[in-house]
C-alpha cells in the first residue's frame, strides 16, 4: 500500500513540477492556516507581551531616577535601557530566545504533520498530487516563516514599546564606540535575522519528531522537553566537549553583532550548526515521512 | 540523535513485505550520511587547514632575540586568546562575589565596575578572549569580551576610560604623557609581547634557548623560539615563543610545566592585522545616563593601586614590597625568594585563626626541615613555603627543590 502510494507520489510531483507557481500556492494554504489558528495567534500574542512586561518593569524600577541594572545582573543589555528604548530589542530577544520563543517554534513544529494525522486530514492533503517530500518541504517552509514573524514580532514589538517609554538616539555599542540611530536600526534588523536563523535547528526537530507520531500533542510536549533537555546538557560544565554540538550553545551570540567591529566566529558557528541540524533532521524527517503508512 | 532508533518495523504491512521495510531503511542513509559528512569536516578542516609548517630562511637564536627587541610594532589589531591554568583552587564565584562584595561596599567612596585594577585580574584565571588594537603611543585600547559585554580599556592621548558595558559604567582618568609608561607598565600582562618580554628578562647562562623550526599563527608565517631552564628543580618545562618573521613581534607564548599536563600560560593571538586601526576605535564619550568614576591624580596618590589591596592585582606583591628583607636564594630558573612576615608566627593557628587557620593548612603540605616545621602551598608553577616562624620561601621550583633551597637558606 505505501509503496504504491509513494509511487504514485512521485509520479504525481514529476508532472507538476513545471508549475512552481503551484508549490507557491500550497506555501500560502499553508500559511493561512498556521496563522488563522488561535493558537498560533495566542503564541504570538504571548511573545509580544514579554518586550511590555521588560519595559514597564525597567520604567517603574528606575521612575525615582536610579539608575537599573545595579551591577549588571539580569538579561544582557538590560542597564541601557533607560538610556536608549532601542536597546529593549536587544533585551527583549535576548529575553526570550533561550526559551519562549523556541517553544512556540517547537509547538508549531510539532504540531505540523503530527498534528494533521491526528485530525485525520493528513490523507486528504496526499490525496492532493503534491507529493510527500514537497508536503514535507512545505511545512517546513511554513515553521521558517513562523520563526521569522515571532522573532520580528518580538522586534517590533519592543521597539514600540522602547519608543513609547525610552528616549531613542545614537547609541554606543558594547565595545564603547558611538553608532547613529539608523546604523542601531539596522543591526537591531540584522539581530532579528540572525535569532530567526537560530530557531531552524529547533524546527527542523521539531518537524522531524512530528512526523514520528500521530499525537500532535506528543510531538510538541516531546519537542519542548528536548529543548529543555538539550538548555540543560548545556548548562553543565562536564560536558563541555558536547556543547559546542548543542543547538542552543551559540544562540546568544547574535549580542557579538553589537561589538564593534562584529565579532563573526561565533555567529558563523551558529549558523553553521543550525543548517547542520536542518540538514540533518530535515532528511531524518523527510526519510520517516516518505516511507510512513499513513492511517489516518 | 541517531534516527535509526526511531524506525519502526512492525506494522503488519511490512512482514509481508520486507523489502518494503529495507527501503525505508536505506532513506535513513540520508540523515546519517550527512551526520559523517559533517563530523569528518569538522575533525578534518583543521587538519587539512594546518598546512605543514612555512619554511623560512634560517636564523639563529641570538638573532631571533635581537629582533624581538629590535621590533617596534606601533599600528596593530587583532584578537588575543589567553588561557591560564595556575591549578589554583577554582573560587569561581566565589571570587567574583568577594569582589562584586567589595565593590558594592565601596561604592559610595567611587568604586567602580569599570576599574581596571579589578577587571583585569580576571585574565589570571580561565580562558578568555581579548581584543587589541594600537596607534603609536598614545592611542591603545584593550577589550575583554564577555558574553554580549565587553570591558574596554581605551587610551587615547591625555585620557584613559574603562568602559563596562554590562553595568553601562565608565571609569575616567587623566594621564601625563611622562605617566603613560608608568601605567601601562602598571598593568598586567595582557598580550604575548608582555609574556615574551618578561621570560627574556630571565635569560641568562642557566638557559638553554633554542630556534625550534617554524609555526603558522594567527595565518602568519612565525619562528618558534623554545626557552628551556637548564637547571632540574624549576617548574618550568619550557617556554614556546613565536615570533612573526617580518616584524619581530612575538604571536603566541605558550608556558608549559615541567610536571606535563596542559600549558599554564598560553596566550596567542588568533587573528592580527599590522594596519592602521579606524581611528573612531579610540573615540569615547560616556553613553548618556553611564555612571562616571573620575580616578584624579590626588585618589591615586593615597588610594590607587596600593590602597585598595583587596582589589589591586597582585595583593601578595604589595605585600611583599613592604617587607623588608626580601632576599633571593639560589640563582636562574631556581631563585628562590624568601622573607620574614615579621609576625614572628607563620599561618594563623587553630586558636588565633579559627576555621580560616585550619581552612589554610588543609590546602598545604606539612613539611619538616632544619627551618622546622612549614607548610608548602602548591600551584602548578609556583610553590610557597610558609615556616612556623613566619618565614616565607616563594619560588617556580618543585617543592623539593623548595625545602632544600629553605634548608640551605637557613
Amino acid at each position: 500500500m505505501s509503496r504504491a502510494e509513494t509511487a504514485g507520489g512521485t509520479g504525481a510531483e514529476a508532472s507538476v513540477r513545471p508549475r512552481p507557481l503551484w508549490t507557491l500556492g500550497l506555501v500560502r494554504d499553508e500559511l493561512r492556516t498556521t496563522f488563522r489558528r488561535w493558537r498560533t495567534l495566542a503564541l504570538l500574542g504571548v511573545l509580544a507581551a514579554v518586550p511590555v512586561l521588560v519595559g514597564i518593569a525597567v520604567r517603574i524600577e528606575t521612575g525615582d531616577g536610579s539608575s537599573s541594572g545595579g551591577g549588571g545582573g539580569g538579561p544582557a543589555f538590560v542597564s541601557q535601557i533607560t538610556n536608549n528604548g532601542l536597546f529593549l530589542v536587544f533585551t527583549a530577544l535576548a529575553a526570550t530566545l533561550p526559551f519562549f520563543l523556541p517553544m512556540a517554534v517547537g509547538v508549531i513544529a510539532g504540531d505540523a504533520v503530527a498534528g494533521e494525522a491526528g485530525a485525520g486530514t493528513l490523507r486528504y492533503l496526499l490525496v492532493a498530487p503534491a507529493g510527500r517530500t514537497r508536503l514535507l518541504l512545505t511545512k517546513y517552509a511554513a515553521v521558517m516563516v513562523f520563526c521569522l514573524a515571532a522573532t520580528l514580532v518580538v522586534a517590533v514589538s519592543a521597539l514600540a514599546v522602547g519608543a513609547l517609554l525610552f528616549p531613542l538616539g545614537d547609541l554606543t555599542t558594547i565595545s564603547g564606540t558611538r553608532i547613529t540611530f539608523a546604523e542601531g536600526l539596522l543591526r537591531a534588523l540584522l539581530i532579528a535575522l540572525v535569532v530567526a536563523a537560530s530557531l531552524l535547528g529547533v524546527a527542523a526537530l521539531g518537524l522531524f519528531v512530528s512526523t514520528l507520531t500521530n499525537s500532535g500533542i506528543a510531538a510538541m510536549a516531546t519537542t519542548v522537553g528536548l529543548l529543555i533537555t538539550v538548555q540543560i546538557l548545556d548548562q553543565i560544565p562536564q560536558l563541555h566537549a558536547l556543547h559546542p554540538y548543542l543547538f542552543s550553545h551559540y544562540w546568544l551570540s547574535f549580542a557579538d553583532l553589537m561589538r564593534e567591529p562584529v565579532l563573526w566566529d561565533d555567529l558563523t558557528r551558529n549558523l553553521g550548526l543550525q543548517a547542520l541540524y536542518a540538514l540533518v533532521f530535515g532528511s531524518a524527517a523527510w526519510a520517516r515521512f516518505t516511507g510512513k503508512d499513513v492511517t489516518a | 540523535m541517531a534516527p535509526n532508533e526511531t524506525d519502526d518495523t512492525t506494522t503488519a504491512g511490512e512482514v509481508e513485505e520486507p523489502r518494503a521495510g529495507r527501503r525505508r531503511a536505506a532513506r535513513y542513509i540520508v540523515p546519517v550520511t550527512v551526520m559523517g559528512v559533517a563530523a569528518a569536516t569538522i575533525g578534518l578542516v583543521p587538519a587539512l587547514a594546518d598546512s605543514g609548517d612555512p619554511d623560512l630562511p634560517d636564523i639563529t637564536a641570538a638573532q631571533l632575540i635581537e629582533k624581538i627587541a629590535q621590533s617596534d610594532v606601533e599600528r596593530l589589531s587583532g584578537t588575543v586568546k589567553i588561557t591560564t591554568d595556575l591549578g589554583l583552587p577554582d573560587l569561581g564565584g566565589l571570587e567574583s562575589g568577594l569582589l562584586s562584595g567589595a565593590a558594592g561596599g565601596e561604592d559610595g567612596e567611587g568604586g567602580s565596575s569599570a576599574d581596571p585594577s579589578g577587571r583585569l585580574t580576571e585574565l589570571a584565571s580561565g580562558t578568555h578572549t581579548l581584543r587589541v588594537a594600537a596607534d603609536g603611543p598614545d592611542r591603545q585600547k584593550l577589550s575583554l569580551l564577555e558574553n554580549a559585554a565587553e570591558y574596554s580599556l581605551i587610551h587615547n592621548g591625555k585620557d584613559v576610560w574603562g568602559y563596562d558595558s554590562a553595568s553601562n559604567e565608565v571609569y575616567h582618568a587623566t594621564v601625563d604623557e611622562a605617566d603613560t609608561k608608568e601605567r601601562s607598565a602598571q598593568r598586567p600582562p595582557a598580550t604575548p609581547k608582555d609574556f615574551a618580554e618578561e621570560a627574556l628578562k630571565a635569560v641568562d647562562d642557566t638557559t638553554s634557548v633554542k630556534v625550534d623550526g617554524t609555526a603558522q599563527v594567527a595565518g602568519r608565517d612565525a619562528y618558534r623560539l623554545v626557552v628551556e631552564p637548564k637547571q632540574s628543580g624549576s617548574t618550568v618545562g619550557a617556554i614556546s615563543i613565536a615570533v612573526d618573521h617580518e616584524t619581530g613581534m612575538p604571536l603566541k607564548f605558550t608556558l608549559t610545566p615541567a610536571g606535563g599536563g596542559a600549558a599554564v600560560v598560553d596566550v596567542g593571538f588568533t587573528k592580527v592585522s599590522f594596519d592602521r586601526p579606524d581611528a573612531s576605535t579610540f573615540r569615547f564619550t560616556p553613553p548618556k545616563g553611564a555612571k562616571v568614576t573620575e580616578d584624579t591624580e590626588q585618589d591615586r596618590a593615597h588610594g590607587g593601586f596600593g590602597g585598595k589591596p583587596e582589589r589591586g592585582p597582585k595583593p601578595e606583591e604589595d605585600l611583599a614590597k613592604g617587607l623588608d628583607g626580601l632576599r633571593m636564594l639560589g640563582e636562574g630558573w631556581n631563585t628562590v625568594a624568601t622573607f620574614d612576615t615579621g609576625t614572628g608566627a607563620g599561618l594563623p593557628t587553630e586558636e588565633a585563626g579559627g576555621d580560616l587557620g585550619g581552612f589554610l593548612g588543609s590546602l598545604g603540605d606539612q613539611v619538616k626541615g632544619d627551618f622546622g616545621k612549614g607548610t608548602v602551598f602548591s600551584t602548578r608553577l609556583v610553590n610557597a613555603l610558609i615556616t612556623e616562624d613566619g618565614t616565607v620561601y616563594v619560588g617556580t621550583v618543585t617543592k623539593d627543590a623548595l625545602v632544600k633551597a629553605a634548608e640551605a637558606g637557613k
